[in-house]
């Protein structure tokens, strides 16, 4: 009897160190291949996390929330001359006027960036999105003007007009490219492997059009709309710098604190 | 001696390839002014065709492309005419470096189109530019009949130090152009092509000054310095006209029809100031001796032994 049950406690102390043996594998092997994967999966990190990268808990994440306003009654600003162009003249109706300085009928700022200029820290090894952005080349213009998206995250650029244009990404911190993309043309899809403030996209075929893209290590920002308002979700608990940039207004810091799964406010103003 | 037709013929058809330079010109300052440099992505094809869409700033870029195949069509026929014609090897060799730097230049736009790099790339096929057109402006000169004519040797005292000056005054204005150039493509701000004009105005007054003074009875000169005087007063006004342009531009991303206009225009006035320096210097090294012990005749050679009277 006595023998059978040293045996009995011999096979669960085995068992049982098997079992601590497959979870310490599992946690060695999970931090291991934390590094970006086959593309296929989709699933990939937009910086390698280190030993001493943290992880935001959910549990404990708040946000940053407010609103970017314009004061003041923007410049008229004269409309493009596309006299020169009959291609892009016929796809658009009217004058067009460059979409620099658009609001919203409570004085909301459009194409602003909000962002966390600093603040996180050790947080790190943010996952990619998967889904791709879109830049669309639409009646001779860029359509949206200003774009963010995380370090190689897809970002896809249609020619949706009936002539040829050039895509210029005039790049410092990642490599500058320029490629040809004729009349609804395929997409170019690319990808940015450094964080970049505002690089120029341009045209110059069509020299009036421009765009402008962020590329960011981590997830927290927002390009806002007419109502001028964002919400970064999902930041640990901290203090944060929130900077807002416009092509026009420039840029705008401003200090934020927040607790567990406290909600910030903050506001930008710009003055025309 | 050289044939006198065929000789003209040549000296026509030198001067027809520095025009057309000067239309090349133009249209390469016409690709930076609209900001269709990267217009066309590749090179030497356009979108993968010998002619491409021929839409907005690809119509700049291609017209620049065509003219630099002219100009270098007409400078290897002029690097070969001279060849065949001529027996003084200063004008072969100013042929065939010509063709040279015209080949060089087409292939550092070529670099411009695929590396990118504009501070770098533009501002030296920019530099470039000017030296072929400095080349083809001065063999036209040196081939030209007033060039090969019997002149009668001018020894002055005071002619060596004009000549030096007018060198140098040509040197100078070079160094504003590779200024102005570097300025252009956003090497770096105005300020190095703002003090190089301060520059350029002290010697181009003084050298005019002085060659002036030291030939007033030569007619060739006189007309030559009233050549430089007109090209450099002109470019002065340009250049104020063209920063003017450039401050009013700001931000805006769709350069007018003014701004194309004045920094265009300054750019050529920038190659004829050059090329009117250049020709008087040149003049008074073709003029006046070299030195009290050396005489030359109307080729440029040296003849040995004492200077003739």
């Amino acid at each position: 009897m006595v023998t059978r049950g040293r045996e009995l406690h011999s096979l669960k102390v085995t068992a049982f160190r098997l079992v601590v043996l497959a979870l310490a594998l599992a946690s060695i092997l999970s931090v291991g291949c934390s590094r970006p994967r086959n593309e296929e999966s989709g699933v990939t990190t937009a910086v390698p996390p280190t030993s001493s990268t943290l992880t935001v808990d959910p549990s404990t994440a708040g946000a940053i929330r407010g609103t970017v306003t314009l004061e003041g009654q923007p410049p008229a600003l004269p409309p493009i001359n596309m006299s020169g162009e009959p291609g892009c003249r016929k796809l658009n109706a009217g004058p067009v006027i460059p979409p620099e300085i658009i609001t919203g009928p409570s004085g909301g700022l459009a194409n602003v960036v909000v962002y966390v200029k600093s603040g996180l820290g050790q947080y790190g090894g943010f996952k990619t999105p998967k889904d791709a952005v879109a830049l669309d080349q639409k009646n001779c213009m860029y359509d949206p003007r200003v774009v963010a998206l995380m370090v190689n995250q897809q970002l896809e650029i249609h020619n949706d007009d009936a002539t040829i244009h050039n895509v210029h990404a005039m790049a410092k911190e990642n490599k500058e490219w320029n490629k040809g993309q004729r009349a609804e043309g395929p997409a170019i899809e690319t990808s940015f492997s450094q964080p970049e403030l505002a690089i120029p996209f341009m045209c110059n075929v069509h020299p009036w059009m421009r765009a402008f893209v962020f590329v960011f290590a981590h997830p927290y920002f927002e390009v806002t709309s007419k109502n001028g308002a964002f919400e970064l979700k999902g930041l640990p608990p901290g203090t944060y710098t929130i900077e807002t940039w416009h092509e026009r207004y420039g840029i705008q810091d401003q200090s934020v604190t927040i607790g567990p799964r406290e909600t910030g406010q903050v506001s930008f103003r710009y003055k025309s | 001696m050289p044939d006198t037709q065929n000789s003209r013929g040549l000296y026509r058809f030198a001067l027809l390839t520095a025009s057309c330079t000067v239309l090349l010109l133009m249209a390469g300052a016409l690709v930076t002014s609209n900001n269709a440099a990267d217009s066309v992505p590749d090179w030497p094809l356009a979108y993968g065709h010998l002619v491409p869409p021929l839409v907005g700033g690809i119509r700049f870029e291609y017209a620049h492309r065509v003219l630099a195949a002219v100009v270098s069509i007409l400078t290897f026929v002029l690097a070969v005419w001279v060849t065949r014609s001529e027996s003084r090897p200063v004008a072969k060799r100013l042929g065939w470096t010509a063709f040279a730097l015209v080949i060089a230049q087409a292939v550092l736009g070529g670099i411009r189109v695929l590396v990118g790099h504009p501070a770098l790339s533009a501002t030296a096929h920019a530099v470039l530019a000017q030296i072929f057109f400095s080349t083809v402006v001065g063999l036209s000169l040196y081939l030209s009949p007033w060039w090969q004519k019997d002149l009668p040797q001018l020894d002055q005292a005071a002619s060596r130090p004009a000549f030096l000056l007018a060198t140098w005054t040509t040197v100078a204005i070079f160094v504003q152009l590779i200024l102005g150039a570097a300025f252009r493509h956003g090497a770096f701000g105005i300020q190095p092509h703002l003090t190089g004009a301060g520059i350029v105005t002290i010697m181009v007054i003084w050298a005019a000054q002085t060659v002036k003074h030291s030939f007033p009875g030569v007619r060739e000169i006189r007309l030559r310095v009233v050549f430089l005087h007109a090209t450099f007063g002109i470019q002065v006004l340009l250049g104020v006209a063209a920063y003017w342009a450039v401050l009013r531009a700001g931000a805006n991303f769709q350069p007018s029809a003014t701004y194309v206009t004045l920094t265009v225009a300054h750019v050529l006035g920038g190659a004829l100031l050059l090329a009117a320096s250049l020709i008087l210097t040149l003049s008074c090294f073709r003029l006046i001796r070299p030195s009290s012990l050396v005489a030359v005749n109307s080729t440029g050679a040296r003849l040995a032994g004492p200077a003739a009277s």
